[in-house]
């Protein structure tokens, strides 16, 4: 693998125009890449999902080197109906289109970042990988006061041009202090065994909202990793939730400092998977101040020979009096061979606080089938009518009327 | 004189500070195939368990020490511990109690344990462990008349070899991590208890620790095997002397439950936790696993762990034969500099198994408190289930509680439910205490009481006694 990934990297500096000093430090990331390799079942981070593995088992070799020289088609039959929305559209890993149509031109700001290289607050080798191998990378910059119209779809679309590559991107967001953005990533592959690696940092000033939707619906058998850093001011709000079911792996990690006073952060998903797929949610918040809360629901439906983990963690640093963390994990297990891991993990320094977590796995409860088929119904609508409402609980969650609404008609949801 | 009050004052803090002062013969120091040999050689021990020792420090060569655990702690040199110590006088075994060195005696007087007076008046058969040695073992008749087997482990080997041979290491293999192979390869004593098909043990059997000689780790092994349909409640109990220099205590517990068999084991661990400064103090690493072999066996482990500088043990069951039960009851209490890093596993592995986890954690002083725990039911573990329940309690903000469960569900028609919580003693409990003339000392101790109850409901009544008060003790000083 060194060798192509020294290849690789030859080929994409080629064909950037970066500064000596920024090559050394995109050489600096390769070698700490080349060093680590993928992460494997003995980092602790990756014990329930061995990524080095799977991407041996599922892809094989993998080429790091993508030509963007050029242009994709964008297909506009793909967006999103019934919903007007501003668009960043990526096809196989390549900026297409940015396009904030609904807003203020003088309230958004774009910096392109590609030649700049901008640390990221992660080690590991995967950010390492990121950061040699992405060559676009834009900064979207909310201006103070300044609440986006419409919300903001990110389509990640690959198509089969591509095969057994590994395809890294980068998105800086900053929301100055009372803006607000909804953001929705939405992932459409019709391309096979490539590994997407993903990373996003958010950065909350005061009094701003982010309200951030990842959806991952449609089948593909591509393996992603997404990793969200999300920096939160004096009473700001992050609101993400996961939708986990389209790809053969995913995993998505998040990432919360709380460091002001009063910010709050809610994290909630779903995973809802079957066949072979392994869909990780890694969660990890930290209390680093006073009063500021956070809350997390988790709920799988696993059929087939399907594995989800989830990996929770509240950390609560020894000045963050007051902090309410709240965290619960839900599985229900549909076939004999799929599996559910837990590791919902309390690191507290502080006394005046109130943190709980609860985990629970296991099957349909046989007695509200029975209820239900009492009750005119046959196995199978009994069996979705539950099902439904167990997910149904995490949508609800879901603050934002619109994207509500938009992810219910995509899983199916009626009420 | 001064000499003499300074030692004085600097042993009133903790209770059983004190040291017996007998001559110890000594294994020269350090860790090789030569110091296996000699206490194989002084135990009188045959080849067979030579070759088991020596194959599990030729394993032990590859091991590296693990380091993945939350409390941290200097590293130890292996080379420079004593692996044999045995108090001089007991070279030739004293034939009844009045042969025991007196000096001996006094000790146990102080620890609460008058061997003589127990054993007319208490229902308890004590094999106490003074440092490596064995010094007596009583009530054996009484038990030897049910046919059940209860003495040091050292005997056993020579008595009993064909029990040892098929339990021992069946339950923590050879190969297991570093502590335990450890364990294996320089174990001194211990205890062993055979609990024979049907028999109801009349009595709860009981082993105090000691540990005395200076720089000498304790390596125990205790072997306990309940047979088709038996009972037996097991009590250990330790509390140290004062000692500067940190004391290894490296352990290995193997319970073996056959069909329909019980086996309870109750712990209340008092060790030396170090000064209000972290110095000194137990290392407290010790592996306790259980193995429910036969259907409707059952293990239950109570632990109430207020001292040793660091704790890090995970008594575990493996829950092998279908319809059996596991269960962990703990009480840990962290205060000034101390450690812990506690829990359990629970490995489904039969049909219809069970076990329950309630674990109280309770964090003062400048302390650090983790739970971590393994749920893990098989794919064969069918119709199994599992409940924890973990609450953490902080005193002041220098102190930290964590808790890191890890679940496993790879059994459809199995349910794991965990819950955990963290919380602080509320003003309105102290208040209320204190209103009805407590003092804000004795109100925690209540309230911490409270908390505890689950747990200290499960403990036989002698240690019940004993272990409320502990907890109140450990606390003090942490309020205010």
């Amino acid at each position: 693998m060194k060798e192509q990934l020294q290849k690789d990297f030859d080929n994409t500096i080629r064909n950037l125009t970066l500064s000596q000093k920024d090559i050394e430090i995109k050489k600096f990331y390769l070698d700490n890449f080349i060093n680590k390799g993928f992460p494997n079942r003995r980092e602790e981070d990756w014990k329930f999902s061995d990524l080095n593995q799977i991407i041996k088992k599922n892809i094989g070799e993998l080429s790091f080197y993508s030509d963007y020289t050029s242009t994709n088609k964008v297909d506009t039959s793909a967006f999103v109906d019934g919903l007007e929305h501003n668009k960043i559209v990526f096809i196989n890993g390549r900026i297409e289109k940015i396009d904030f149509d609904y807003e203020k031109k003088d309230q958004i700001e774009i910096i392109d970042q590609s030649e700049t290289i901008n640390k990221f607050n992660n080690n590991s080798s995967l950010s390492d990988l990121n950061s040699a191998f992405t060559n676009k990378s834009f900064k979207i910059v909310v201006k103070e006061g300044y609440q986006l119209t419409k919300p903001l779809i990110i389509y990640h679309t690959t198509n089969s041009k591509i095969w057994s590559k590994n395809i890294n991107l980068r998105l800086n967001f900053e929301l100055y202090k009372n803006s607000s953005l909804r953001l929705i990533d939405l992932f459409r592959d019709t391309s096979e065994k490539n590994f997407l690696n993903i990373f996003y940092n958010f950065d909350l000033k005061e009094n701003s909202i982010l309200k951030n939707y990842k959806v991952d619906k449609f089948e593909n058998k591509n393996i992603k990793y997404s990793f969200n850093n999300i920096e939160q001011d004096k009473n700001s709000i992050s609101e993400t939730f996961i939708l986990s079911s389209g790809s053969n792996f995913c995993k998505n990690e998040i990432n919360c400092n709380l460091n002001g006073e009063y910010s709050s952060a809610f994290v909630n998903g779903i995973f809802s998977i079957n066949n072979n797929k392994h869909h990780e949610i890694r969660t990890i918040i930290n209390h680093l101040t006073e009063n500021t809360k956070s809350y997390q629901l988790i709920k799988s439906v696993l059929e087939d020979s399907s594995r989800a983990v989830y990996q929770g963690k509240i950390f609560v640093n020894s000045k963050a009096q007051k902090t309410d963390g709240y965290q619960l994990s839900k599985a229900i297990l549909l076939n004999k061979e799929s599996e559910f891991n837990a590791k919902p993990e309390l690191e507290i320094y502080a006394d005046d606080v109130k943190c709980s977590h609860g985990s629970a796995s296991g099957s349909l409860n046989e007695d509200s089938i029975f209820y239900l088929m009492s009750r005119g119904l046959n196995y199978q609508q009994a069996r979705e009518l539950l099902i439904n409402g167990f997910l149904l609980d995490v949508v609800e969650k879901i603050t934002d009327p619109e994207v509500k609404n938009l992810i219910k008609n995509m899983i199916g949801i009626k009420e | 004189m001064d000499n003499r009050q300074k030692e004085i004052d600097n042993l009133k803090d903790y209770k059983y500070g004190f040291t017996t002062d007998i001559e110890n013969t000594r294994a020269p120091k350090g860790l090789n195939e030569d110091i296996i040999r000699f206490i194989s050689n002084i135990k009188k021990e045959p080849q067979w368990m030579l070759d088991f020792r020596l194959k599990a420090f030729e394993r032990f060569k590859q091991l590296k020490e693990p380091d993945w655990q939350k409390p941290k702690y200097p590293k130890i040199d292996y080379q420079d511990l004593y692996y044999y110590s045995a108090p001089k006088s007991m070279k030739d075994k004293p034939k009844n109690l009045d042969d025991l060195d007196p000096k001996l005696l006094e000790t146990y007087k102080k620890l609460g344990i008058p061997l003589q007076e127990q054993k007319r008046l208490n229902g308890i058969a004590v094999d106490a462990v003074f440092d490596s040695v064995s010094v007596a073992t009583t009530f054996r008749e009484e038990l030897t008349k049910q046919g059940i087997i209860f003495c040091p482990i050292s005997e056993a080997i020579q008595n009993h070899p064909e029990l040892v041979k098929k339990y021992l290491g069946s339950v923590i293999p050879l190969t297991d991590h570093f502590f335990a192979t450890l364990n294996s390869a320089v174990f001194t004593d211990g205890s062993f208890a055979y609990i024979p098909e049907g028999v109801r043990c009349p009595m709860e059997l009981s082993t105090y620790f000691r540990i005395n000689a200076s720089n000498t780790g304790q390596f125990e092994r205790t072997l306990i095997v309940a047979d088709k349909g038996s009972y037996v409640s097991y009590l250990e109990g330790c509390t140290a002397p004062m000692r500067d220099e940190n004391q290894l205590h490296a352990a290995n517990v193997e319970l073996v439950a056959l069909d329909d068999a019980e086996i309870k084991y109750s712990t209340v661990q008092n060790w030396y936790p170090g000064d209000k400064d972290g110095k000194g103090g137990i290392y407290n690493f010790v592996t306790k696993r259980g193995l429910c072999k036969g259907k409707n066996s059952k293990i239950s482990w109570t632990q109430v762990e207020t001292g040793s500088a660091i704790t890090w043990k995970y008594p575990s069951c493996i829950l092998k034969g279908d319809n059996s039960v596991g269960e962990f009851y703990s009480i840990a209490i962290t205060n000034n500099h101390q450690k812990a890093d506690t829990g359990t596993k629970m490995i489904h592995l039969g049909k219809n198994t069970k076990s329950k986890i309630i674990s109280k954690g309770i964090s003062a002083g400048r302390s650090d408190m983790t739970y971590r725990g393994l749920v893990d039911i098989s794919s064969k573990a069918t119709n199994s289930n599992n409940y924890t329940q973990c609450d953490s309690l902080l005193m002041g903000n220098k102190c930290g509680a964590h808790t890191v469960p890890y679940i496993k569900n790879k059994n459809s028609e199995s349910n794991i439910a965990h819950e955990a919580t963290t919380s602080k003693i509320s003003e309105e409990q102290l208040h209320y205490c204190q209103q009805r003339g407590l003092s804000a000392e004795e109100a925690v101790g209540l309230i911490v009481n409270g908390f505890c109850k689950e747990v200290l409901q499960q403990l036989p009544m002698e240690f019940a006694v004993e272990a409320q008060k502990l907890v109140g003790i450990s606390l003090e000083g942490s309020v205010g």
